[in-house]
């Protein structure tokens, strides 16, 4: 399943910033893909509709790489399933 | 060249329906910052706004059928302005008048009340003045049509910048002669469902309030109002033993051609420079600046260097202050209501200040008038707006004191 996730995510990312997917990766941080402010918000938005989540603006801000960001969207994907 | 000066003010906000409501708020600190009641927040991250409250457009003789919200409020405001100036206005001094106003996204909540009709409630009618309703223009239309301006009218949408570009545009029209009055501000009412939800969509809004340069602040809060400024020649004014209440000096605009939404520090600052230059000031003479403030992490420290840029040293011994913390962002009005709050301010010689601040950030160090209105004598201001797509317009005024 995370691995799922994380695959998402990076397929996301590379297809928001139109680069190659392995450019991408766990360890790539927003700074090295040249993401900018808005870049991040737009991934964000993606990637709230493809696992059907809710990120909030101050998680949305302490996000800085894509290891954080698969993280976060794995406690959120978790948070929702029933224990 | 001759000079420009201000003889009308006319302003509705959430700070109060007209001038004196809203410097009596703007002198004291007072925010207008309050839950939003127009639209249903319940699935909104936001729940507060800077609204207008206890606005009947029908007590004002306006229907609401032939007028949106946002154009109701450029004509209570224009209202006021020419009251104030004592102008009437000729047949003669009517095809020399212009109006020029702002608005970023014009009658925005009509569309989106009748998109309601149209996607979700299954009605296949729009009402039928949908068009003329939603039209950025509508407010100057209005206020040509109903004093019997016939020279120059038409609205600038540069998104936040927009009446600053307004109002400088307007500035220039009577200081190169080109007509002899103008009316010029914006106008905006924000507070619709679907552009409520596309802010959320940009993660700038606060989720409380709006503290511009303050170490904790979480972003803009919006609000909705509209500001008028009658601008005439001096020797016109004097001639017609008009109460002066400031000038306009100077005129900067400038585009970042950069980044979409991200802000640059040396796009703002060659704004600020060029309204310097056009007014002939140096920074030296400038004593406070309307920050454009949003608020926003990102807005506050780039403006910080903007002016760290644009005034060198003297930056540190300018008064700053954003009013956004008490009026909020109107976007196309708010360098209007800025423009109010500015003019009054050297007027009284009590700078208004930046409510809701809490704790200094050192990525703002700037001298900012912190939740009390500052008693000081200041000859030069200037007045900024940044606009997301990077368009920047600074205005440059000065006390009226001869």
């Amino acid at each position: 399943m995370t691995e799922d996730v994380t695959a998402k995510i990076l397929e996301i990312i590379a297809q928001q910033k139109r680069i190659p997917p392995e450019q991408v990766t766990i360890d790539s941080t927003f700074q090295e893909l040249g993401l900018d402010s808005l870049d991040a918000i737009n991934i964000i938005f993606e990637i709230e509709g493809a696992f059907n989540i809710a990120i909030s603006d101050d998680q949305a801000r302490q996000i800085k790489n894509v290891r954080q960001m698969v993280e976060g969207v794995n406690a959120l994907v978790a948070e929702k399933k029933p224990a | 060249m001759p000079r420009v000066v201000i003889t009308g003010l006319g302003i509705i906000s959430s700070l109060g329906n007209n001038v004196a409501e809203n410097w009596d708020a703007l002198s004291s600190g007072k925010s207008g910052i309050a839950p939003i009641t127009r639209v249903d927040t319940s699935d909104l991250k936001f729940k507060n706004g800077a609204e207008v409250r206890g606005f009947d457009p029908e007590a004002h003789g306006l229907k609401p059928e032939f007028l949106d919200r946002f154009a109701q409020f450029a004509a209570v405001a224009a209202r006021e302005a020419v009251a104030q100036s004592g102008i009437s206005f000729t047949p003669e001094l009517g095809d020399r008048s212009a109006v020029i106003t702002g608005s970023c996204i014009g009658g925005q909540d009509t569309q989106d009340a009748g998109f309601v009709e149209l996607y979700r409630k299954g009605n296949s009618r729009m009402h039928p003045m949908s068009i003329p309703r939603t039209m950025a223009n509508a407010g100057a239309s209005h206020i040509s049509t109903e004093f019997g301006i016939r020279g120059p009218v038409y609205t600038i949408s540069t998104a936040c910048s927009s009446s600053n570009h307004a109002i400088g545009q307007a500035f220039w029209m009577v200081r190169s002669g080109a007509v002899d009055l103008a009316l010029s501000g914006g106008s905006e009412a924000p507070f619709s469902y679907g552009l409520l939800k596309a802010w959320e969509a940009m993660r700038v809004v606060s989720p409380d309030t709006c503290r511009p340069f303050s170490k904790d602040r979480k972003g803009l809060i919006l609000g909705e109002g509209a500001a008028i400024l009658v601008l005439e020649s001096l020797v016109q004014a004097q001639s017609r033993r008009a109460q002066i209440l400031g000038e306009i000096v100077g005129f900067g605009m400038s585009s970042d051609a950069g980044h979409i939404t991200q802000p640059s520090a040396e796009g703002a600052a060659t704004a600020m420079k060029m309204a310097m230059r056009d007014a002939q000031i140096a920074p030296e003479q400038i004593g406070y600046i309307n920050a454009h403030g949003t608020g926003t992490p990102l807005n506050d420290p780039t403006e910080t260097k903007a002016i760290q840029l644009a005034l060198g040293d003297h930056a540190k011994n300018v008064a700053v202050s954003s009013t956004k913390s008490m009026h909020g962002h109107a976007l196309g009005a708010a360098g209007a209501l800025e423009a109010v709050a500015t003019v009054l301010g050297l007027q009284h010689g009590l700078l208004p200040p930046t409510a809701n601040f809490t704790e200094p950030d050192p990525a703002c160090d700037l001298d900012v008038i912190a939740n009390q209105a500052r008693e000081q004598q200041v000859e030069y201001a200037l007045s900024n707006s940044f606009a997301f797509g990077g368009l920047n317009a600074v205005v440059a005024f000065r006390r009226w004191n001869d």
